[in-house]
């Protein structure tokens, strides 16, 4: 059988994506459906005190107003947080209550107050602008460091101070002792700006009740339709989990985005058994940007302490990190457990010292965003390691070769509660050197000299925690769920496979992935595969897909349940041949019993086991369907080395990525084009933050960057032609040896991008630009720096 | 979307009477602006005048020292039009620099310019090059004809039908992009005419202006050197997130320089 792994195969899924003829849950039409439309605070911080729905209720075509008053009378629930982070002293997070619809205040733009239920779209919307709503405005605050000031206007009473917790990790001691020792101690205060995630189909969900059954149905547009079945059900809308069924069909996107449960899913679910009737709800691009949840916004001071040869021995972290109005779903975990356990990078710095402080402010709520905590991480340790060796006067990638972890120190345990199984950073560097023409970068600086432009050269070598998360850790760090992930692996009678797969493909093209891992395991044509994801009735379980999880995890689960599959059927064959199973061998499709020419297709053997005409009851069972759970043994550590050149116009500030190269160690590829697919997405993404995105926020919290006229996102001009290449450690603990590559673009990008940036305006006396540094930003740079020289 | 009364005029004279000269009926050439307006509900005419199918009023023609584009000519066939990137291919320049390929297969030159918005840029191109809008009624100098931010000097109902450039003897337009939107933060059209030097600036005060210290400064000197000599004061230039205004004033410069480069 030909092999698939390995193999550039088109992906199957994009056949109908591209012709239209993908199924979103917006395409999607139930039986005497009504329209949602949500009545949203326009302000970021108000009393309500009173709603009016009468006025509502009097348009044509209304056929329900609920409140939050409504869904409290009927005992809903708040949002849940699905991870518990205590903080310094043993002091518990502190959770604010988070009912989908507010009840009496509202706490950012955005806030739900109503939902107006109406036979068509344009119905409801009228519906929604009669609706009164007296508010009384209160005070707010959109920043996170002036709302720990004193007397920064409260965002819940039950949190004094606006401070959510207060965690540290490391030793503080051994840090403090490190830095007074140092020989060169660097320091770094840096924003890692907020941004929007703008998935390019914006949320939905429709909601369905059937009385019949007293069943719900809640189609949605999640990365993991079963997480949500969970948390909706069990906290917010106490239903059976067996009487609800949560399908999340093709998604366009999610970047994070899509993992939270949100307060529309549970409104509509419920909302449906109240009017009587389907319940459809779908965003408008405005309403994403105000309630996807967004992403990244810290506020950080690094010092990184290093001996006279520029040898790393301490790093020492202070970050505030805005968690929004509410706590999201995920929200907790991102600046502590995916941020602070990653500060190490690829060094061997002995010691390392962080502290985090999450603050409720009236804005959106923040929770994880592609790469969620790993780019904010890499972008302290990358910025100021780049910085350092200029302070050094040491070349920037030779500062970084004299502190990697070496290959032969794995499993290397961090002063950050993680143990890496394995890496060879070294290797990753040097060809990103080699692919990018590091040692003639000078020239190349010279001839942009001569247009008048200014040109810069930078490093990031990242490291991430991917293939989330072995649950004994994640659960003894404060997780609320087990983070393994489930697989089925069914023949049919013919020979046919389906897997059911708990990891949710949007965008990530695991129906062909995951078909292309099947087809070779079972030995069977890649064509006789069909990958099932994205259905509580139909997958036994999933965690869903974030946190580059899929192939590690899922994909491990999905082996699992192969070797299930295989280890039956060498008993079927066993049986057929008339031989013993333990002398049954199998490889490439065809089960074969060592010293005979005895042997049997897979294909053979499933028939059989559908049309078990003499099988013996008491030791063989029919049928050829197994099942798994994998749960991980350890984080998986993609990692790599960018390097990118910029261009600069002094004139206008103008900053052109000229060349990006990309050498990633992901483990074993499966399929190296959607690989590196992956990684173009988010190297854009990285760009866009490191050079466009940026979420502006005025003081008094009315979103400023509320509509793509005035939030910039990267477009394919932006982006140059990537140089790319692999480097291979595979993964030591997870069967396929794969490692994840959805998240490293967005991860390694931004302080490449800085690094090129700051290292072209140093010419100039400018040495540090804030995200995104757009080209005011970049003139305003260079022209303070002119005029001071003046 | 509220709702509103359709009409598809066949002709000017019909679109003009459909309209009535009321202030509550709006045309309508290729969307790009007046459809995502009327979706956000930040408008409600009681009757919408589709002039996108009028042949009368697409299509370009040159006669003379001349270039005639009918209002409902979208900026693609501009950007495409062998005739424009003859007689004045800044002006076919400017057309492929407006938003995307979508756009500009729909977006239309008297919708641009009827909308007025402070950032488009085919203004830079009615002040810069001296253009004469010509409507149902009148024909008003491009010099006069936007007023104010998103105001321009077409009375309720008024439609345009075409927009005619003269032939310089040399012009080019430079943008510097919103990084977000596309428009322009500022846009320069540098023309060099039988008259002398005319330099249109769109996207950095509330409507389009000619700056005439760059004019005067080239008039003298036609040199990159001498445009960027020039520092244009930031009264009255728009400021926001994405340029204040006095780095909108050092861009004007900056760009019509370039031009004046790219003109050689
Ligand atoms: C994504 C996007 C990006 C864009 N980027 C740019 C850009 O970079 N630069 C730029 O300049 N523009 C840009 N635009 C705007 C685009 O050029 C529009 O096409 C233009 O503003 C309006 O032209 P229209 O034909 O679509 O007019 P419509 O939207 O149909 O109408 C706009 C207004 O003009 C009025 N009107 C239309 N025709 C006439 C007429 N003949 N006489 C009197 N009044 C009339 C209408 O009543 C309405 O008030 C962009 C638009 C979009 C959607």
């Amino acid at each position: 059988m030909a092999k698939h792994v390995g193999e550039r195969m088109k992906r199957v899924e994009d056949g109908r994506f591209l012709t239209g003829r993908g199924t979103y849950t917006d395409d999607i039409s139930k039986p005497g459906q009504t329209y949602a439309v949500f009545v949203r605070s326009p302000h970021a911080h108000a009393k309500i005190k009173s709603v009016n729905v009468d006025s509502a209720l009097n348009v044509e075509g209304v056929v329900a107003v609920y409140t939050g008053a409504d869904m409290a009378a009927d005992g809903v629930g708040g949002l849940p947080c699905g991870w518990q982070v205590i903080g310094k002293g043993g002091t518990p997070m502190i959770e604010p209550a988070h009912p989908p619809l507010a009840v009496d205040t509202v706490r950012y733009v955005g806030d739900a107050v109503a939902v107006v239920i109406a036979e068509t779209k344009n119905a409801a919307k009228d519906g929604a602008e009669a609706l009164e709503v007296d508010y009384d405005v209160q005070p707010a605050v959109a920043s996170a460091v002036k709302a720990m000031e004193s007397g920064a206007p409260q965002v819940h009473d039950e949190v004094p101070g606006n401070v959510c917790y207060d965690w540290e990790l490391g030793d503080k001691d051994a840090v403090d002792k490190a830095i007074n020792d140092a020989h060169h101690v660097t320091t770094f205060d840096l924003v890692n700006n907020r941004l929007i995630p703008n998935a390019i189909e914006p949320r939905a969900a429709i909601g369905e009740y059937d009385p019949a059954g007293d069943n719900y149905t809640l189609t949605t547009t999640s990365q993991n339709p079963h997480v949500i079945r969970l948390l909706m059900c069990a906290f917010v809308l106490q239903i059976p989990e067996h009487k609800c069924r949560v399908v999340a069909p093709d998604v366009g996107g999610g970047f994070g985005s899509k993992i939270f449960h949100y307060a529309e899913e549970a409104v509509v679910t419920w909302a449906s058994k109240k009017a009587g009737r389907p319940v459809k709800w779908t965003s408008d691009r405005s309403e994403a940007f105000l309630t996807d949840a967004h992403g990244r916004d810290h506020v950080t001071k690094a010092q990184l302490a290093m001996d006279k040869d520029g040898k790393f021995t301490a790093l020492k972290v202070a970050t505030v990190a805005n968690m929004g109005a509410y706590l999201s779903t995920f929200a907790s975990s991102i600046p502590t457990y995916l941020y602070a356990t990653l500060l190490a990078g690829q060094y061997t710095t002995p010691v390392i010292y962080a502290e985090v402080k999450a603050v409720f402010t009236h804005t959106t709520p923040v929770d994880a965003y592609r790469g969620a905590g790993r780019p904010e991480a890499t972008y302290v340790i990358e910025r100021i390691v780049e910085i350092a060796a200029r302070e050094m006067g040491m070349d920037p990638a030779e500062i970084r070769r004299k502190n990697f972890i070496q290959p032969d120190q794995f499993p290397y345990e961090t002063p950050v509660a993680l143990t890496y199984d394995t890496g060879n950073y070294q290797a990753s560097l040097d060809r990103a050197l080699e692919l990018s023409d590091y040692a003639n970068f000078e020239k190349r600086r010279e001839e942009s000299a001569k247009n008048g432009k200014l040109r810069g050269v930078g490093l990031s070598c990242y490291i991430e925690a991917c293939g989330i998360a072995p649950s004994a850790v994640a659960g003894a760090l404060g997780a609320r769920a087990g983070l393994y992930e489930a697989a089925e692996v069914r023949f049919a009678p013919t020979g046919t496979v389906s897997v059911f797969t708990g990891s949710h493909s949007h965008g990530q093209g695991h129906e062909t992935t995951f078909a292309q891992l099947t087809a070779d395991r079972l030995g069977i044509p890649v064509e006789n595969v069909d990958i099932v994801h994205g259905d509580t009735d139909r997958i036994p379980f999933g965690m869903g897909t974030y946190g580059s999880r899929s192939l590690a995890v899922g994909g491990s689960a999905i082996v699992k349940a192969i070797d299930k599959i295989i280890v039956k059927g060498k008993k079927i064959a066993a049986h057929m041949m008339e031989e013993n199973a333990d002398d049954v061998e199998f490889d490439d499709g065809v089960f074969s019993v060592k010293g005979t020419n005895k042997s049997l297709t897979i294909g053979e053997v499933a028939f059989q086991a559908y049309v078990p005409h003499n099988f013996p009851h008491d030791e063989l069972e029919p049928g050829l369907d197994e099942s798994a759970f994998y749960d991980p043994n350890n984080f998986t550590y993609p990692a790599g080395a960018y390097v990118c050149e910029v261009e600069v116009d002094p004139d206008t500030g103008e900053c052109t990525v000229e060349k990006f190269t990309a050498v990633d160690d992901f483990g074993n590829l499966i399929n190296p084009m959607i690989v590196e697919g992956q990684v173009h997405g988010g190297i854009a993404q990285g760009i866009g933050q490191a050079l466009l995105e940026g979420c502006v926020y005025s003081d008094d919290g009315q979103l400023v960057t509320g509509s793509y006229m005035d939030y910039a996102m990267p477009r394919a001009e932006h982006i140059p032609d990537y140089n790319f290449d692999f480097t291979t450690t595979p993964c030591t603990h997870n069967p396929i040896g794969a490692k994840g590559c959805g998240e490293a673009g967005a991860i390694g990008t931004p302080a490449a991008v800085i690094n090129a940036l700051t290292d072209a305006l140093r010419v100039a006396g400018v040495d540090n630009i804030e995200m995104p540094a757009t080209p005011l930003k970049i003139w305003q740079a260079l022209n303070a720096n002119k005029q001071a020289a003046e | 979307m509220y709702n509103f009364d359709y009409e598809k005029a066949a002709s000017a004279d019909d679109a003009v009477k459909a309209a009535g000269g009321s202030d509550d009926v709006m045309f309508l050439a290729g969307g790009m602006t007046l459809i995502p307006t009327l979706k956000l509900r930040l408008t409600q005419p009681e009757k919408v005048v589709d002039v996108g199918g009028i042949g009368d009023m697409k299509g370009i023609s040159v006669s003379g020292d001349t270039v005639t584009i009918g209002a409902a000519t979208t900026h693609a066939d501009v950007a495409g039009s062998d005739d424009v990137k003859k007689a004045i291919p800044a002006l076919a320049k400017l057309a492929s620099l407006i938003g995307d390929q979508q756009v500009r297969n729909r977006g239309t030159i008297g919708g641009s310019i009827a909308n007025a918005d402070p950032a488009a840029d085919y203004p830079a191109a009615v002040v810069g090059l001296g253009a004469t809008v010509k409507t149902n009624k009148r024909e008003i100098a491009g010099d006069d004809f936007f007023t104010a931010m998103f105001e321009t000097a077409l009375e309720p109902g008024e439609l345009i039908t075409s927009v005619s450039f003269p032939v310089p003897e040399k012009a080019d337009y430079q943008k510097l992009a919103n990084p977000a939107s596309g428009y322009a933060m500022v846009g320069v059209m540098v023309a060099k005419t039988k008259d002398g030097v005319r330099v249109g600036v769109t996207g950095a005060g509330p409507s389009a202006f000619r700056a005439s210290a760059i004019e005067d400064a080239l008039g003298s000197d036609f040199s990159s050197d001498a445009a960027k000599g020039v520092t244009m004061s930031s009264d009255d230039l728009n400021n926001d997130l994405h340029a204040t205004a006095e780095y909108r004033a050092s861009c004007i410069s900056t760009l019509a320089a370039r031009a004046v480069k790219a003109i050689g």
